[in-house]
């Protein structure tokens, strides 16, 4: 009974995390817009382990432990290229450019 | 396989192809050695005919009632197509074999003198080689791409030769213009034969002549189609209108060339072909009159122009011209015979009449050599009185145009009046054939006037050469002068080959032909004259020609004629005609220009420069120059844009798992 | 009943999440995510899963949110300065994209369940009562999925020490 709203607000949260993603230019705001993205599937997740059994829980366990790892890493990664640029600005970050 | 001489057939061309090959190799290698080169240019030649004559005798001897084809190897075999290299042995193609063989062997041994001065020696006869080699192919190929190689040979051969001193560039430009107006005609013959194969399946002779009457319906559209486009070849290869044009430019190679290639053996080529196809063109009447009407009509129309020419050699092309004219008519109305007849007659009083002038040429050639002198040595202004000094050439001359005016005993009068004769007898089924008759005797009378007139301006009254010259001008040596008496004798003595029965003769020649002509003389219309009327129409035109012969004795006065370089400008209808009726500048303005126009300005600014190059080529670059600048902003380093290509793929994703 | 405060809970989580995306100063951002996580966790309660919501909260909002504000103390961003969002042309490209996801993702969620594998409502609750919140949790954790969790334990131990040396100043 709860599924259809769950995964319509799951959707929407997703989406919202993509447009964050699109058009901010700040590092550490991408990257809560990311844990926007990862949450709007722990949303999913859970809503399915309803009819699905608990497996769906689980799971959600183990993105949080993933999250976590994950914003320990990317953030000691922003660090350390503000060290470089003095920025932490997406527009600043091409080094990945050709030559 | 006949287990005969008849077998040796494929030596005849073989022959003239190693002389090519061995000239050509002299040529490159040591063009110096003259007397090797004549050995071995007239010797293959002589050979050519002794083999000819050999085969000639064996098939004789034989009495067949179907031509031998020897097949030697498979060519061309697509589906249902199958064309193999064959020689063709049966009487049309023996008679042209020994024409051939027997002028061109002459003319071999006149150009050993002719051409002795002249550097490109060994050139020269090899070129000649190569020439009889596609002309006997031509007449022997047992069908038409066989007899195709051989016409486009012939062809590549005339432009060669007629451009054999290119250094100059109007000759050069002659042997073009002789090479793409026969293109024009051949693409006629192409046509032509694929419309054949179409029809009746096969290109061998013997097969689409078996199923011709079957597989076309005689005087339908296809026929029609087929023999007119055959007929454009010949205008274009026999110089007919239209494309005789290039013809009189032709003059511009050595004289024995004229004599072989566009007097006595190529220019006939589309004379053999009709009477080849005599069964396709008698199942076609509209063709056959078409045929007929534009030889007689060309027959007179050159006739006026060589009224006016002052080159000796312009009014000799001009009169094979118009005496091909003749043979087409004679053809065209279904006579074969009597148009193979004019054939072989004017092959031996042409040839004479062109080497005569070659050795008159020649003559003026030496003595202006002598005094460094730069006149004209063709134009009959700076000639006259010449009898005295070559008494030998002036006599033969004479047989030849006497020959060619009609007048009897002598071999043109024969063949002449036999066409005239068939042309009147036809007209009684079909009328217009009267106004083909009337035309071909307008030009008979024309024939005997300039002819006339050419013997008086060169031969008599007082010489204008000059002076100085006069000392220098003699006879031409024997290798020269033997051959043209050997041609006289035949020019005098050749009718006999086909005397009609009107003077109880045996009709040889139309006897001979006849397994070739049998079929299509059904198809014919029956006439039969009554032997008074034969006998009014023989009077008719040995009045004409002598009305010409004495008109030209009595009206032109050689006294008063001064040599080329003070010659005053023609005025009037003279003009006209020495101008050739304009026809050359009206082809310049109607056709050249435009095509050359569309060529530069359309086919070349705009579709080769703008639209080839500029859009598709360099079009093509700059575009992927484009992309590539487009793309540059995918891997820009900015992540953001990164990003979002990444988001639009993963949507590309969804929408394939969604749809 | 529960419905309604589904539907409440889920616009505050919605309306937050939009507001975090479009604020420009980034503490506002992160404060506004923890409001969503709020929510989110509100959810997971109506949606028989205490314990995650619990851990939500405990972890997500609580630890990893926190992480986030000190590096953006440390970064010295709480200040205004120049906006960080992009241009015209980068706001169509994210909403057209982003709508375009939308659309994508409705049709995905529209699509029923096989029927098979479904099992009856209520058996969470069911299961609840039984081996109690944490246990119905825990009894997976460490039977079925033990090899994920320990490789999870592992994950966490190299994501400690990579972001240790990746922090420094000098290795």
């Amino acid at each position: 009974m709860l599924l259809s709203p769950a995964l319509a607000i799951s959707a929407v949260l997703f989406t919202l995390g993509v447009a964050g993603v699109l058009f901010r230019r700040n590092a550490i705001v991408i990257f809560m817009c990311v844990e926007l993205m990862l949450n709007a599937v722990n949303l999913t997740f859970v809503a399915l382990a309803q009819s699905l059994g608990m497996g769906g829980q689980v799971f959600v366990f183990f993105v949080m432990a993933v999250a976590a790892a994950e914003a320990a890493v990317g953030l000691a990664i922003i660090l350390a290229v503000y060290r470089h640029k003095q920025s932490v600005s997406l527009q600043n970050m091409n080094l990945l450019k050709d030559g | 396989m006949t287990g005969t001489a008849v077998d040796l057939i494929w030596l005849a061309p073989a022959l003239a192809l190693l002389g090519f090959v061995l000239n050509g190799t002299l040529a490159l290698a040591r063009p110096n050695s003259k007397t090797l080169v004549s050995v071995i240019g007239a010797g293959v030649l002589l050979a050519a005919f002794v083999v000819s004559v050999v085969v000639f005798s064996a098939f004789v001897g034989l009495h067949p009632e179907e031509p031998f084809v020897f097949r030697y190897w498979s060519w061309i075999p697509v589906g249902t197509l199958q064309v193999d290299v064959a020689l063709q042995v049966d009487q049309l193609s023996l008679v042209m074999l020994l024409v051939v063989t027997g002028v061109g062997s002459l003319i071999h041994l006149f150009s050993i003198g002719y051409m002795k001065e002249d550097p490109g020696y060994a050139r020269y006869f090899a070129y000649l080689n190569l020439f009889v080699f596609f002309m006997l192919v031509l007449v022997l190929g047992a069908s038409f791409p066989v007899m195709f190689v051989g016409w486009e040979g012939v062809g590549l051969c005339s432009y060669l030769l007629i451009g054999f001193w290119f250094s100059e560039a109007a000759n050069a430009n002659a042997g073009r213009k002789a090479f793409i107006m026969n293109r024009i005609g051949d693409f006629g013959f192409m046509v032509a034969m694929f419309l054949i194969f179409w029809s009746t399946g096969s290109l061998d002779f013997g097969t689409v002549f078996t199923h011709a009457p079957t597989a076309l319906m005689p005087g339908g559209r296809t026929i029609t189609a087929i023999t007119l486009f055959l007929f454009l070849g010949c205008t274009g290869k026999s110089a007919q209108i239209p494309l005789y044009t290039w013809l009189p430019d032709a003059m511009a190679g050595p004289t024995p060339v004229s004599a072989l290639i566009h007097a006595a053996t190529m220019v006939t080529a589309g004379v053999y072909l009709v009477a080849r196809c005599n069964l396709l063109f008698a199942m076609a009447p509209v063709s056959s009159a078409v045929v007929a009407g534009v030889g007689a009509l060309t027959a007179l129309f050159a006739a006026t122009i060589a009224l006016k020419q002052w080159d000796i050699k312009k009014v000799l092309a001009y009169s094979t011209i118009s005496q091909l004219g003749y043979m087409f008519l004679g053809v065209g109305t279904g006579a074969i015979s009597a148009g193979m007849f004019h054939l072989i007659t004017h092959a031996f009083f042409k040839a004479l009449l062109f080497l005569g002038s070659g050795s008159v040429i020649f003559a003026l050639h030496r003595a202006y050599h002598h005094t460094h002198s730069h006149e004209d040595a063709q134009d009959m202004r700076n000639m006259g009185g010449l009898a005295r000094y070559m008494p030998w050439t002036t006599a033969l001359m004479w047989i030849a145009t006497l020959a060619i005016a009609g007048v009897p005993p002598l071999s043109g009068f024969f063949s002449k009046d036999e066409i005239l004769t068939a042309a009147q007898a036809r007209g009684h089924a079909d009328p217009i054939w009267l106004v083909f008759w009337g035309l071909a005797l307008s030009a008979a009378l024309l024939t005997a006037f300039y002819m006339t007139r050419l013997m008086l301006y060169t031969f008599h009254g007082p010489n204008r050469t000059g002076e100085k010259e006069q000392p220098h001008l003699h006879e031409a040596p024997w290798i020269m002068t033997g051959p043209l008496l050997v041609l006289g004798v035949l020019s005098a003595a050749g009718g006999l080959s086909n005397v009609p029965e009107l003077y109880h003769g045996s009709a040889w020649l139309h006897h001979w032909l006849e397994p070739i002509t049998r079929p299509s003389a059904a198809l014919l219309p029956e006439v039969h004259l009554s032997t008074s009327t034969e006998w009014l129409l023989v009077g008719i035109a040995v009045t004409t020609s002598l009305i010409g012969i004495l008109g030209a004795w009595r009206l032109l006065k050689p006294e008063r004629l001064v040599p080329a370089r003070s010659a005053p400008e023609e005025r009037g209808f003279a003009r006209v005609l020495r101008n050739k009726w304009y026809v050359d500048e009206i082809y310049d303005a109607l056709i050249v220009r435009p095509l050359v126009w569309l060529s530069r300005e359309v086919l070349w600014k705009r579709v080769d420069q703008r639209a080839i190059d500029g859009a598709g080529v360099n079009g093509a670059a700059r575009g992927a120059r484009a992309l590539g600048w487009a793309n540059r902003w995918l891997q820009n380093g900015q992540v953001g844009i990164y990003v979002a290509v990444f988001v639009l793929g993963v949507l590309l994703l969804l929408w394939r798992a969604t749809s | 009943m529960i419905l309604t405060f589904f539907w409440i809970f889920g616009v505050i989580a919605m309306g937050s999440a939009l507001l975090c995306i479009t604020r420009k100063n980034p503490v506002s951002s992160a404060l506004w995510l923890v409001v969503t996580l709020f929510a989110l966790a509100a959810l997971f309660v109506l949606l028989d899963a205490q314990f995650i919501a619990v851990l939500q909260v405990l972890v997500y909002a609580g630890a990893i949110m926190v992480l986030f504000l000190f590096v953006i103390m440390l970064l010295n961003l709480g200040r205004p300065g120049p906006t960080d969002i992009r241009g015209p042309v980068g706001l169509l490209t994210a909403t057209v994209l982003a709508g375009a996801l939308l659309l994508q993702l409705r049709v995905l969620s529209q699509s029923p369940l096989p029927s098979g594998i479904q099992l009856p409502p209520g058996t969470i609750a069911a299961l609840q009562q039984h081996q109690g919140i944490v246990g119905s949790v825990a009894n997976p954790l460490f039977g079925e999925y033990l090899i994920p969790f320990e490789i999870a334990s592992v994950l966490l131990l190299a994501a400690i020490v990579g972001a240790v040396v990746l922090a420094k100043r000098k290795l």
